[in-house]
């Protein structure tokens, strides 16, 4: 009797075993660590979370990924890295020695991707940063083999914005008087150093040149000091909670000027949501081709998949490195990770932004500066893109 | 004239964040490290139901208020009363409610996140408001009202009521008071219920006009401490003045300075009210 028990259990566990080993060849682990609490959270569950959730479960729907003739199913596994680089770290460690994932999401956030670059790079993981700016992303890339970048730098997001001062100048809508301020961060610092001599060559009088602690309560005195010194138009490279904050205490205070930019958030829906048609005509970081039909398309699966609205700009980024990885997997045929990475250099991909490829690892095709017009953020500048928007001049907070 | 209207506004602002730790820690002993969470709770109703039903977040803090009561008091009862039944003295109470409410910190950030992971941000009252040629959000002034009304209110009960005289005197001594007949037990319970339904009901008022999100508590936690510690753990008038004090001297610097130098100068005048006099202002000197 208890030899048949015995006998039982055995085949049962051999029966399993057999089972999960056919089930695990047939599916692709992804790995994403992000923050879903900390500063960060707020701005991962917007850009992030959601395009993990929408690409995975769009590729699932349709069989999954086709892998040298095997169809392949998606299986996320999501870790909180709590806005901490340690944790991030952690959690990057054991994907790779625990779960053993097969490929990764890129961190959430400049200062993460850029930590954990090394450690994606020693488990050889095709790591496509989205979230992540900066002007180092050359010496990165020659360093890790498996790095891409795919948002821009940040001399092209300021540029961008003295593109935008150059246009309206010319066409006389505003004067030389700028008004600067920056949060004071490592993004926000970076920004306006690099804005700062730029200007001043272009021939613009910096009126107001302040910075401000990150999580100022009150940023009232900010904006009465830049209106005190009466500019055509006001600069802010502002994080998303000073984003809202000088954005409310502009139409408080009535900031009369023709031009007015923020910098992070300003693409979120929460921002519209906020102020309605108040800030018809604000600029912001980022933007995105509203009249493409791919960019329709996605946005409503988006919001039916996930129950949220995309944001303005990074969320198609995100969702389009993720179709690159799809692409890229089905593209060499294999879950060898070299063989991926390897293939994401020599080919371009189809994506919801268009036609995307790299070079030197870098990706040329994104969007700098969106405007709200109409109740829709919409891409003004970019660096390669189709279908920017005419700008127009700020009139009034109405 | 502008400077020390806004100044007043922030201070009015930060009373509000710190009432409630005084509260809990001034009179119940318990340093909670999660009340800035408790804060930023009252934001998220007042978030939540605005979105959802537009009602006004004022509305949600008369509501929020009597809840926030009753779960602080089981949290007290629950969670931190074996604490301090446990404790020998006050520093070893200090440290262990210390780590409690760190962990509950945490379990109310993830709370929080699940229910909603995004900026609370909406739009309530952000009218300008002129004061003598001056232009102000309607929001902050709101809040401000509160802020008076509620610190009146806690000031009058406290210095003119028995209840209110039983717990100044705990707030003392707790074993003096003990002695002479008051229910320490009760009135601890009582303090700590009350500190969270205050501290919720700033969090709702705060959020008409600061953006929060789910992890943000801490911030409000640390800025609550230097107030209540500036001001005299336990002392309402001395929270209101080391509010009002931080308020006008931000102000002023970002005004008249630079914005970049608030954060330095609160601390610089922290540092010196820890260095002349280290019990704070309205404190007593330990006997």
């Amino acid at each position: 009797m208890l030899k048949t028990v015995f006998k039982g259990v055995v085949t049962a566990s051999v029966a399993s075993l057999l089972a999960f080993s056919a089930h695990a060849a047939d599916v692709i682990k992804l790995g994403a660590v992000a923050p879903k609490s900390g500063p960060l959270a707020g701005g991962a569950t917007v850009t992030q979370w959601p395009n993990v959730e929408l690409w995975s479960k769009q590729v699932n729907a349709r069989g999954g990924l086709n892998v040298g003739g095997k169809k392949m199913m998606i299986e996320v596994i999501e870790y909180d890295d709590k806005t901490n680089p340690g944790e991030h770290i952690k959690a990057a460690q054991r994907l790779a020695e625990v779960d053993k994932v097969d490929f990764i999401v890129a961190p959430y956030g400049t200062g993460f991707n850029l930590a954990a670059a090394p450690i994606y790079a020693k488990y050889n993981y095709p790591h496509i940063a989205v979230s992540a700016i900066s002007d180092k992303m050359p010496e990165l890339t020659a360093r890790y083999d498996n790095l891409f970048f795919t948002l821009g730098n940040t001399t092209s997001f300021t540029e961008s914005v003295i593109d935008i001062l150059d246009d309206m100048r010319a066409a006389g809508t505003i004067g030389n008087r700028v008004a600067m301020v920056n949060v004071a961060d490592a993004f926000g610092i970076e920004l306006a150093e690099a804005a700062r001599p730029r200007l001043e060559e272009a021939g613009y009088d910096i009126v107001y040149d302040k910075s401000y602690p990150l999580g100022t309560p009150d940023l009232s005195p900010i904006i009465k000091g830049a209106k005190d010194s009466n500019p055509d138009a006001f600069i802010a490279w502002s994080y998303p909670p000073d984003t809202f904050g000088l954005t409310e205490q502009a139409i408080i205070q009535d900031l009369d000027v023709k031009m007015y930019y923020t910098a992070v958030a300003t693409c979120f829906p929460a921002f519209g949501g906020k102020f309605g048609s108040k800030i018809d005509g604000v600029f912001g970081a980022g933007g995105v081709n509203q009249d493409s039909a791919k960019i329709q398309e996605y946005f409503k699966a988006h919001k039916e998949v996930t129950g949220k609205v995309a944001d303005g700009w990074a969320s198609a980024n995100t969702y389009a490195s993720l179709e690159i990885l799809g692409q890229a997997i089905e593209g060499a045929g294999t879950i060898d990770r070299a063989t991926v990475t390897q293939y994401i250099k020599d080919n371009s991909f189809d994506t919801i932004m268009g036609t995307i490829s790299f070079d030197n690892q870098i990706s040329n095709k994104y969007w700098t500066v969106g405007q709200w017009q109409g109740g829709k953020f919409r891409g003004v500048k970019s660096s390669q893109m189709d279908g920017a928007a005419p700008i127009v001049a700020k009139d009034g907070w109405k | 004239m502008d400077i020390i209207i806004t100044g007043l506004l922030l201070g009015g602002t930060y009373a509000l964040i710190a009432f409630g730790l005084n509260l809990q820690y001034g009179v119940a002993k318990i340093m909670n490290l999660a009340n800035g969470e408790f804060l930023v709770i009252g934001a998220l109703a007042a978030f939540w139901i605005f979105v959802a039903d537009a009602i006004s977040p004022i509305m949600t803090m008369l509501i929020v208020a009597p809840l926030a009561f009753f779960g602080n008091w089981v949290i007290y009862k629950v969670l931190l009363r074996p604490l301090v039944r446990r404790a020998k003295n006050q520093g070893q109470l200090e440290v262990d409610s210390i780590l409690a409410t760190f962990g509950m910190s945490f379990a109310l950030v993830g709370i929080m996140v699940s229910i909603h992971g995004e900026y609370f941000t909406y739009s309530y009252l952000a009218e300008p408001f002129e004061i003598i040629g001056e232009t102000f959000a309607l929001n902050r002034i709101v809040a401000f009202c509160f802020a008076v009304l509620i610190g009146g209110v806690l000031w009058f009960w406290l210095y003119f009521t028995r209840p209110g005289m039983a717990m100044r005197a705990v707030s003392v001594s707790t074993e003096a008071s003990g002695l002479v007949g008051i229910n320490v037990p009760k009135m601890s319970a009582l303090a700590f219920a009350l500190g969270g339904a205050v501290t919720t009901m700033g969090g709702t008022l705060i959020s008409t006009f600061i953006t929060l999100d789910a992890s943000v508590g801490v911030i409000f936690t640390m800025k609550a401490l230097i107030i209540i510690i500036m001001g005299g753990v336990g002392d309402i008038r001395g929270a209101i003045i080391a509010a009002l004090i931080l308020g006008l001297i931000e102000t002023t610097v970002a005004r008249l300075i630079d914005p970049g130098l608030t954060l330095a100068a609160a601390y610089a005048i922290f540092v010196l009210v820890l260095l002349f006099r280290p019990q704070g202002l309205f404190g007593r000197k330990p006997s």
